[in-house]
């Protein structure tokens, strides 16, 4: 058997259904087999978009995401996939082509460095030389990719290998000496944490992205409900605790709602739950949670104390860990004292979310979210660019489920919702899937209607449109003096854009027609694009100034 | 400060590459490393001296090549009982008054004269890292034309 038939027959061992990419040369024998095979193969329009939608795809389901392309750019146009999944612990695994062996270091045509180029935005990367090594290859790639703190794995396969001939056998099994995640708290750890637990009066939980990864939400609500403590949920670990909750305080940091950072502040003592203390979550670090002691669950050992020193590291699975810790919980309510309630009840009701509510005709981008929120009723896998769009959406949207907000938190990658939707339509095709982007970000992967289009992907697009790059026109509004230097955008016309690529455009620019616009963008079947002309300068509030304390906000107090 | 790390690692093509970028990538400073197969010809070690401002830094290189998949095992020698050695070979300029001086320092510090040529003496020490400094201390009253130090390797007692 030929390596690149070898190779199919692992992804298909591996339970792979489908594989987002774009040909070249030195993959023209996989697309070979391809053809064959059981595999949908969605063809995008550029590589960057298959990572993407690898990435939509893992995180909406759990599963491991499959992209492919060619060797040289093809391979670098992946890159800034690999390292927005790499950033937020996305299982991906994307196979690049290579030239062939014997042409390898010779600066062939199309040849790039790719184990080089991938070595530190990717958990790990594979070379593979040999013909009898692919099958292993993939199993470890994909074991790699979706265990421990999950990643992507780079699988580079020069064009001559996917050529060769050598017998098909599957490992059953797979056994790496040296990576073995710790999956279970210390017992002994698990104790001093609940003394710790037990002796708090003033107690936040924050959980992060680590619980929605190990699927700990059930866990996790059970562990706040036995210990009385409200609990924050990080940008990454929005879904992972239901925000109808009493317990619940939305999400902390730069643009954290007020209640969160204040609780933070002023608590004794944080249990963080597969969160890494992202400096956008922490703003100066010596004023963070300063009379808090901090026991830190993470199945990364190298998060526990890089950003902030912790008391009491639990190296564990999140589920695993939460699981333990409420088993040996004996009494309810351990952590309820009434006077941190009733101060957090004041702080919610004092300072809530919120946004001056429009006096003109003009859109507020915060209304199209609620309303998104409203007539969805939660149920939608929300996608996001970056940039105000997606602030906006962590804020108004609520998110009540784990798997349904996907957005690039950790590299802040423009052009990654567009594509991350469409992976997750393609994943769970009778969901609703939105993706809610900028006017400058959906330009970074607009030509993935194409894709759409010939698919008949029924993702739907809502722009909120400010003619701005408005994130870093908001900070140059703030600290810049109102210099907004290249932040103004000249736009196409975007309803035409999507009629061009066969895609149902509508343009709404009055408040009044909001609510009626939504509804027809959800009930329409079909992909849409809905651009909303919003108001221009709206900004994002609350905010903490970078570098700042994250009790003083900017918005949200007055 | 300076701290000795063993890494035992898989002896296969790519993995130095993957500890000096991790060095490089996150700003941490190798002073030296040293690099050979062990009794198991599938398992590397590799011994690396780094220079850490504070604990942090030191537990966070500690974590951050563990946490490297084709690194199988870390220690950190900084509170260990262990013997560490480095090989410095010199080649001096030939200072017939200062041969006496020489020969006093090779039978105080260990330091071999390994060849004479015309005009050079070549010499060889091979000692744990105070050795080596004080040594090379005595060596600077020579007119030196060539310094090369192998990286340094320890083992565990």
């Amino acid at each position: 058997m030929k390596g690149a038939e070898i190779l199919i027959k692992s992804l298909l061992k591996e339970g792979v259904d489908v594989i987002f990419g774009y040909p070249g040369g030195s993959v023209i024998p996989f697309f070979d087999f391809l053809y064959d095979s059981p595999l949908k193969f969605i063809l995008t329009r550029h590589e960057q978009a298959a990572a993407h939608m690898a990435d939509g795809f893992a995180r909406s389901t759990g599963k491991v995401g499959v992209c492919v392309a060619t060797s040289g750019p093809g391979a670098t146009n992946l890159t800034t996939g690999i390292a927005t999944a790499y950033m937020d612990s996305v299982p991906v695994v994307a196979i690049t082509g290579q030239v062939k062996t014997s042409l390898i270091g010779n600066d062939a045509f199309q040849e790039a460095d790719v184990t080089g180029i991938t070595r530190s935005i990717s958990k790990h990367n594979y070379l593979v030389k040999d013909v009898n090594e692919v099958a292993r290859t993939v199993k470890e790639a994909f074991y790699l990719a979706n265990s421990g703190r999950p990643g992507p794995v780079v699988i580079d396969l020069p064009v001559d290998i996917q050529l060769q001939e050598a017998d098909f056998e599957y490992p059953e099994k797979i056994d790496i000496r040296s990576y073995k995640p710790t999956q279970f708290g210390h017992p002994g750890q698990i104790k001093k944490a609940l003394k710790m637990i037990y002796n708090a009066k003033r107690p936040v939980i924050i959980a992060g992205g680590g619980v929605i990864i190990s699927g700990a939400n059930k866990e996790l609500l059970e562990f706040a409900k036995l210990t009385g403590a409200p609990v924050v949920c990080t940008f990454m670990g929005l879904g992972a605790f239901p925000s109808d909750q009493e317990l619940y305080l939305a999400m902390p940091g730069m643009h954290g709602t007020v209640y969160a950072n204040m609780a933070i502040t002023e608590s004794d003592l944080l249990i963080s739950v597969g969160c890494r203390f992202d400096d956008r979550v922490t703003g100066k670090v010596d004023a963070f949670a300063p009379e808090a002691k901090i026991i830190h669950i993470d199945i990364d050992p190298t998060s526990i104390s890089k950003n902030i020193k912790v008391d009491i590291p639990i190296v564990s699975d999140a589920k695993n860990a939460l699981g333990q810790l409420n088993q040996e919980i004996k009494t309810g309510k351990l952590c309820e004292s009434g006077s941190w309630h009733k101060r957090i009840k004041d702080w919610k009701a004092k300072y809530p979310i919120n946004y001056k509510k429009s006096s003109s005709l003009k859109i507020k981008p915060q209304y199209v979210i609620e309303e998104l929120y409203r007539q969805t009723g939660g149920e939608a896998i929300v996608a996001t660019e970056v940039g105000q769009n997606q602030m906006w959406a962590a804020q108004f949207y609520k998110f009540d489920y784990p798997r349904h907000f996907l957005s690039s938190g950790g590299l802040g990658t423009m052009g990654y919702g567009f594509p991350a939707a469409i992976g997750a339509k393609v994943a769970n095709p009778s969901k609703e899937v939105v993706v809610i982007a900028g006017d400058g970000s959906i330009q970074m992967n607009i030509q993935e209607l194409a894709t759409i289009s010939s698919y008949n992907i029924k993702v739907k697009i809502i722009i909120l449109n400010n003619h701005y790059l408005g994130m870093v026109r908001q900070w140059q509004e703030i600290f810049y003096k109102r210099r907004y230097s290249g932040t103004p955008l000249k736009n196409p016309d975007f309803v035409k854009i999507a009629e061009g690529y066969g895609i149902k455009g509508v343009r709404i620019d009055k408040a009044s027609e909001v609510k009626k616009a939504i509804k027809e963008i959800i009930d329409y079947d079909g992909a849409v694009l809905a651009d909303f002309w919003i108001e221009e300068e709206e900004n994002v509030f609350p905010m903490v100034p970078a570098g700042e304390a994250i009790n003083r906000m900017i918005g949200g107090m007055a | 400060m300076k701290h000795t790390i063993q890494a035992l690692v898989e002896n296969k093509f790519g993995v130095l590459a993957r500890i000096s970028s991790l060095f490089s990538a996150r700003g941490y400073n190798i002073t030296s490393l040293a690099v050979g197969e062990t009794q198991d010809p599938t398992i590397s070690c590799m011994t690396i001296v780094v220079n850490a401002e504070d604990e942090r830094i030191l537990e966070q290189i500690n974590k951050q090549l563990h946490k490297l998949i084709d690194v199988i095992t870390v220690i950190d020698f900084t509170r260990k009982d262990y013997i560490d050695r480095e090989l410095i070979l010199v080649k001096l300029y030939k200072d017939k008054s200062k041969k006496k001086n020489l020969e006093k320092l090779s039978r105080e510090e260990h330091l071999k004269i390994i060849e004479e040529t015309e005009n050079y003496f070549i010499i060889q020490l091979c000692a744990d890292k105070h050795k080596i400094e004080e040594a090379l201390k005595e060596l600077r009253s020579f007119k030196i034309k060539e310094l090369i130090r192998s990286g340094r390797i320890a083992i565990g007692k």
